[in-house]
């Protein structure tokens, strides 16, 4: 974590353990060069998964949460960035491949676009459907009524 | 390190107006083979798969939107509905990490319980695995045995908690159910009598001719690609990583018991299918050390029945029988978790599917889809 601090300094706002988790928060402008660090230097070989969580009263209301396994040292480290509704994040499909399917999720559960991710579409919910069911103000029974009613010739699907 | 032969995988397959020479076939979402509603769209050169695409979300059910609006205890039976043929480890992970955001630990009992009932769940998700991929490959006969010892694994838990594949097996801070009686005798009785049938299962395909005919080479992905893919579980022991999370990061009773991991070479479908023979072989083995000795005293640590976890976050993965299933849980100190993320083992191990099929032929997608061991209630949750 020093290191991370020594080498970026302000682009890592705030570092601190959590339940023995590391966890690093910072800037979403450096996210993808603190990553290539994070993979070169510091040996974390693999992304595990890549997430977000929804903080709408937030000035940045969208937490991007990576999580890192090093297979050479036996650990994981949290790596977390935020973005505004609308905000590009940078992409870090070419720091891990991995982070492909888990970007195009993220876009679809939660409308965050991330740059330099050439196939950004949604994953598990239909191409055209409207909205994004992750997002604190999307109610659990909300859904694309008029998806449903177009392509399955029903009212709604609850 | 070396990049995945095809950096593509990640990014969509672009299907352009299919040329004189290439056609564009779909493979599913309602095809026997892909275990589920996957569907496949293969482009082709004669029967070589030039890119494929997968395309998933059809059994989406909203598992992370749903834990929002459920108390810590109530979604924990939805967690069983992810990878339906390996509830109980489901349920072990999302319980533990409960337990590490509250900051309770099970009781030794528990524990062991809760070892024993997870290893019995990979050889039954393993069975499984091994009787569907054999049907799939053309031998028919190997499904009848797995399906016939399965039938045993689920006995016991039916015996257990009375559910066979949502099981619910473990509660928060431990278990529900105290064993019932002869619960040690049942699982030896199991353990005595598989190891002779793992050895007629693998008289029937280890030499068989067209078993390895069909397996050997196909689907390869080096140790390089799996770890840059995120690749976990039995596909990346295949490729050479030793990486067990039971050895890694050891959670339950693990830490008490010896096995060893093993892993492959080659990477290829025939390694994978050789690393999760001697898997269930393992398991077998953690079983009965663990019914020699388990501890008596309480199942159940005290952590009350409102439960207020403080608000922080935690990841907490396990090692399912499909690779890790990771839980990261966000506490806002209320009763209802403020976000729980799975990260799905059969996801992302599908990512890889576009690097291992390129180059195969369109009877081979069948063996690769099979190999990943997938289960569609997880890759769409």
């Amino acid at each position: 974590m020093k290191r991370f601090k020594a080498k970026f300094g302000e682009a890592v706002r705030e570092a601190w353990l959590d339940r023995k988790q590391a966890i690093l928060v910072v800037d979403a402008a450096k996210l993808r060069s603190i990553c290539q660090f994070a993979r070169e230097q510091e040996k974390f070989d693999m992304l595990t998964d890549l997430t977000a969580v929804d903080w709408p009263k937030r000035e940045k209301r969208f937490e991007i949460v990576l999580n890192l396994y090093s297979f050479p040292k036996n650990e994981r480290l949290r790596i977390k960035t935020h973005a505004a509704d609308g905000e590009m994040v940078p992409s870090v499909i070419t720091v891990w491949p991995a982070a492909g399917w888990l970007e195009r999720e993220c876009f679809d559960m939660f409308g965050i676009r991330f740059e330099g991710h050439a196939g950004l579409k949604r994953i598990l919910l239909p191409d055209e459907w409207q909205g994004h069911p992750l997002r604190k103000d999307h109610d659990i029974l909300q859904q694309d009524e008029a998806w449903v009613h177009e392509n399955l010739g029903i009212e709604s699907g609850q | 390190m070396d990049e995945p032969q095809n950096p593509a995988t990640a990014l969509p397959v672009e299907m352009p107006i299919p040329g004189a020479d290439e056609i564009v076939l779909n493979m599913g979402p309602q095809h026997p083979s892909t275990h589920g509603v996957l569907r496949v769209k293969l482009k082709l050169d004669g029967e070589r798969i030039e890119a494929s695409e997968c395309i998933i979300g059809y059994l989406h059910r909203g598992v992370e939107k749903i834990a929002e609006h459920r108390s810590y205890q109530q979604f924990a039976p939805y967690v069983d509905r992810m990878d339906y043929v390996a509830a109980v480890s489901n349920g072990l992970g999302y319980c533990e990490a409960v337990e590490k955001l509250l900051g309770a630990e099970a009781p030794p009992r528990a524990k062991v319980v809760r070892t024993i009932l997870t290893e019995l769940q990979r050889i039954a998700s393993h069975l499984l695995w091994l009787g569907t991929h054999a049907l799939d490959i053309g031998a028919l006969t190997p499904v009848f045995y797995c399906l016939r010892e399965r039938e045993e694994v689920l006995k016991i838990f039916e015996k257990y908690c009375g559910a066979r594949l949502t099981t619910h097996a473990f509660r928060i801070g431990g278990l529900q159910y105290e064993t019932y009686d002869g619960f040690e005798h049942d699982v030896k009785r199991f353990c005595d009598d598989f190891e002779k049938k793992v050895e007629e299962y693998e008289q029937l395909l280890t030499g068989n001719r067209i078993w390895v005919g069909r397996t050997k080479g196909i689907g390869i992905l080096t140790g390089e690609q799996a770890i840059a893919l995120g690749v976990t579980g039995p596909p990346l022991r295949a490729s050479g990583v030793k990486w067990d999370i039971r050895k890694a990061m050891p959670y339950a009773a693990y830490d008490q018991y010896q096995f060893d991991i093993p892993s492959g070479q080659n990477g290829d479908t025939y390694d994978r299918y050789l690393v999760r023979m001697e898997e269930m072989r393992q398991s077998r083995r953690i079983c009965l050390q663990a019914i020699e000795n388990i501890p008596t005293g309480p199942i159940m640590a005290k952590v009350g029945k409102v439960l207020k976890p403080p608000p922080g976050e935690v990841y907490h993965a396990i090692e399912a029988p499909k690779g890790e299933i990771g839980y990261y849980v966000v506490s806002d100190g209320t009763v209802q978790p403020y976000r729980v993320r799975v990260r799905p083992p059969s996801f992302i191990n599908l990512q890889a599917f576009d690097t291992m099929a390129r180059g195969h032929l369109v009877a081979d997608v069948v063996a690769i889809i099979g190999t990943l061991d997938i289960v569609l209630g997880e890759v769409d949750r």
